[in-house]
């Protein structure tokens, strides 16, 4: 890059350079918020105006039965659907880019379908079917839901991040005596799980988070997010806020992990 | 050791000679008859005979692998990774979109039934353009100016982390995420505190004297700002400006810098040399993040519900609302397949014009 020459260069530079320091500011305020809040002691029920500061909230943060159950429910869900939906979604990816064959082209379009559906269609277009089978909706259906739009996230994912891998060395490895299975687990296998770790990371946290698909679809279970907004009516306790904020921390510390994790695996 | 090649393959077996196109029509055929049973197009008998058909093609599938020998069984491969997943998609994506649209062709017998009748009712339709034209005008364009304003806070953010984040754009790129572990819903909601009267926001903006202006521009309404348009819009913004940044950031990460001082050698202007090499590489980037962000806006109920009042409500919020408050799955589906079709002839259009085949 080279440096710019002259004042007005300098100056349009830390002009661009502050308006992306505000809006990486303007992502941050609400969650500044939220954490700040968690900090809060609410006069009546609702915890959105400032009054004092205090640590109470935070003595013991599951003392909310109801949140509580109900992020207990969104963790099991969301478990089960990404541990499915990541290898799912992994098996396609490997099949698009590992393999050419015919059909290939289509099959990326009909994975594109379901992220370019608006979310409230998938929702009420799987409830429907759900009515049609007199299923009672609840936490297998939001299984199911949350299953459906992460396969197609961990396939894109996961296809991005093992697009042009040398193949080759797999061909490499079996001539070298080394059986299918072997070379899968030996090669594939290692070369393919930074990519799917990441993308099961990001569609767990995609699962835990959705509204839209599972409130259609839930019946009479409480997610947490669920949860949440059927209360709001009444309260919205600072049990939320030290709820978010535990998330948020257990994520940041999951996705550094992460980093470190794959940064050394790259230096092998 | 025999290492198999081409030569060693039975190539009497007819099964193995087909193995490519055994594989595809095995899934398609598959999926189709899943599609079909999901929705129950075909019932009784005649979804026993389908589900037969399913199962032997995949039989015929694991005997071609196992007799075809390796060429064949690489050509099944790809098909077989795949058939899960397909299958699944097929089931609970494809078959409800069937049943939604027999659902939208419906009539309840009663106003407390819970199962509607097909009977090929279009007047559910009609009803969901008379009842709600405004509201599908106005999340169309909610959504459309929420994508600019994307467009206009997260290039430059991308920008910056991509041209001169050096070290740190790993770590800036992790920041971009962050919001994403914090419940959509409770950002929301934070935003509706931050935007009260009494609020942060409309204090700042009070003590540089611009609520007037707002007002008179019509942003602000007397001086509020919750419950306006602006502030459902400014919450769609941000719930889906990471949505923006991260595909735009993608394809700036690919330009290579060599090509930015060519570009300012040739062009001199930084903003000419911006718009005439920078800004047509990222295009893919800003098609990807216009799609990732107008469709969940459009759709979006969420932000209205927090931000806005009963005159701001979006199509999300009527299919919301007929569906699981007033218990008409019939007029909710209509309007919601109204809003995936509109949307899909919007995308094919805009593909036409500005897709690329790097789509996602």
């Amino acid at each position: 890059m080279s440096a710019p020459t002259t004042v007005r260069g300098s100056f349009a530079k830390w002009l661009l350079n502050g308006y992306a320091a505000l809006a990486l500011l303007y992502l941050f305020v609400p969650i500044l918020w939220i954490v700040a809040f968690s900090f809060n002691r609410p006069n009546g029920n609702y915890n959105i105006q400032w009054q004092r500061f205090t640590f109470s909230n935070w003595t013991d943060p599951f003392s909310d039965q109801g949140l509580t159950d109900a992020l207990q429910e969104s963790l099991k869900i969301a478990a089960i659907s990404t541990s499915v939906a990541t290898v799912l979604g992994s098996l396609i990816a490997l099949a698009l880019s590992r393999y050419r064959f015919r059909g290939g082209n289509a099959m990326n379009l009909f994975l594109v379908l379901p992220l370019t559906t608006p979310e409230i269609v998938l929702g009420s277009s799987l409830a429907t079917l759900f009515i049609d089978w007199d299923i009672t909706r609840g936490f297998t259906t939001v299984v199911i839901a949350h299953i459906m739009f992460q396969v197609s996230f961990v396939a894109l994912t996961v296809r991005a991040r093992i697009r042009g891998f040398d193949w080759t060395l797999e061909q490499a490895a079996q001539d070298l005596g080394a059986t299918p299975l072997r070379t899968f687990w030996r090669v594939t296998f290692p070369l393919v799980l930074p990519g799917v770790l990441a993308a099961a990371l990001l569609s767990f946290a995609l699962s835990i988070d959705d509204f839209i698909i599972t409130f259609f679809n839930a019946g009479s279970l409480q997610t947490f997010p669920l949860q949440i907004n059927g209360e709001f009516r009444v309260r919205f306790p600072p049990a939320v806020n030290v709820l978010a904020t535990t998330i948020l921390v257990f994520s940041i510390a999951i996705m550094v992990t992460g980093t470190l994790f794959g940064s050394r695996k790259k230096r092998v | 050791m025999t290492v198999p090649t081409i030569a060693d393959e039975p190539r009497t077996n007819p099964l193995a000679q087909r193995a490519e196109w055994l594989g595809l029509t095995a899934m398609v055929v598959s999926g189709v008859v899943l599609m079909l049973i999901g929705a129950r197009w075909v019932t009784g008998p005649l979804a026993v005979f389908a589900a037969a058909i399913m199962l032997g093609a995949i039989v015929t599938l694991v005997i071609t692998a196992i007799t075809g020998g390796p060429e064949a069984r690489r050509k099944i491969a790809p098909y077989g990774l795949l058939k899960p997943g397909v299958l699944w998609l097929a089931l609970f994506y494809l078959a409800p979109l069937i049943t939604l649209l027999k659902s939208s062709l419906s009539t309840l017998p009663s106003r407390f039934a819970v199962k509607a009748e097909f009977d090929w009712n279009f007047g559910n339709y009609r009803d969901a353009f008379t009842d709600n034209a405004p509201q599908f005008g106005r999340a169309l364009l909610f959504a459309a100016i929420a994508t600019v304003l994307t467009i206009l806070i997260g290039y430059p953010l991308a920008y910056v982390i991509a041209f001169r984040g050096r070290k740190y754009r790993s770590l800036l790129l992790g920041l971009i995420v962050i919001p994403f572990f914090t419940s959509y819903l409770i950002r929301t909601i934070a935003w509706s505190s931050l935007l009260a009267d009494s609020g942060p926001i409309v204090g700042f903006l009070d003590l540089l004297g611009l609520t007037g202006p707002l007002s008179t521009l019509g942003i602000m309404d007397n001086g509020k700002l919750i419950n306006t348009p602006a502030a459902v819009i400014g919450g769609l913004t941000y719930n889906f400006l990471p949505f923006m940044i991260l595909p735009i950031y993608v394809s700036l990460e690919k330009v290579n810098p060599a090509l930015v001082d060519a570009a300012q050698d040739l062009y001199s202007p930084s903003v000419k040399a911006f718009f005439r090499v920078v800004f047509p590489l990222t295009i893919p980037g800003l098609f990807a993040g216009t799609l990732l962000t107008f469709i969940p806006a459009a759709g979006d109920f969420i932000n209205q519900q927090y931000l806005g009042n009963p005159n701001t409500s979006m199509i999300g919020n009527s299919i919301q609302n007929q569906f699981l408050v007033q218990n008409n799955v019939p007029l909710a589906s209509a309007m919601s397949f109204v809003l995936m079709i509109t949307i899909t002839i919007g995308v094919l259009i805009y593909t036409k014009f500005f897709g690329t085949e790097e789509l996602a």
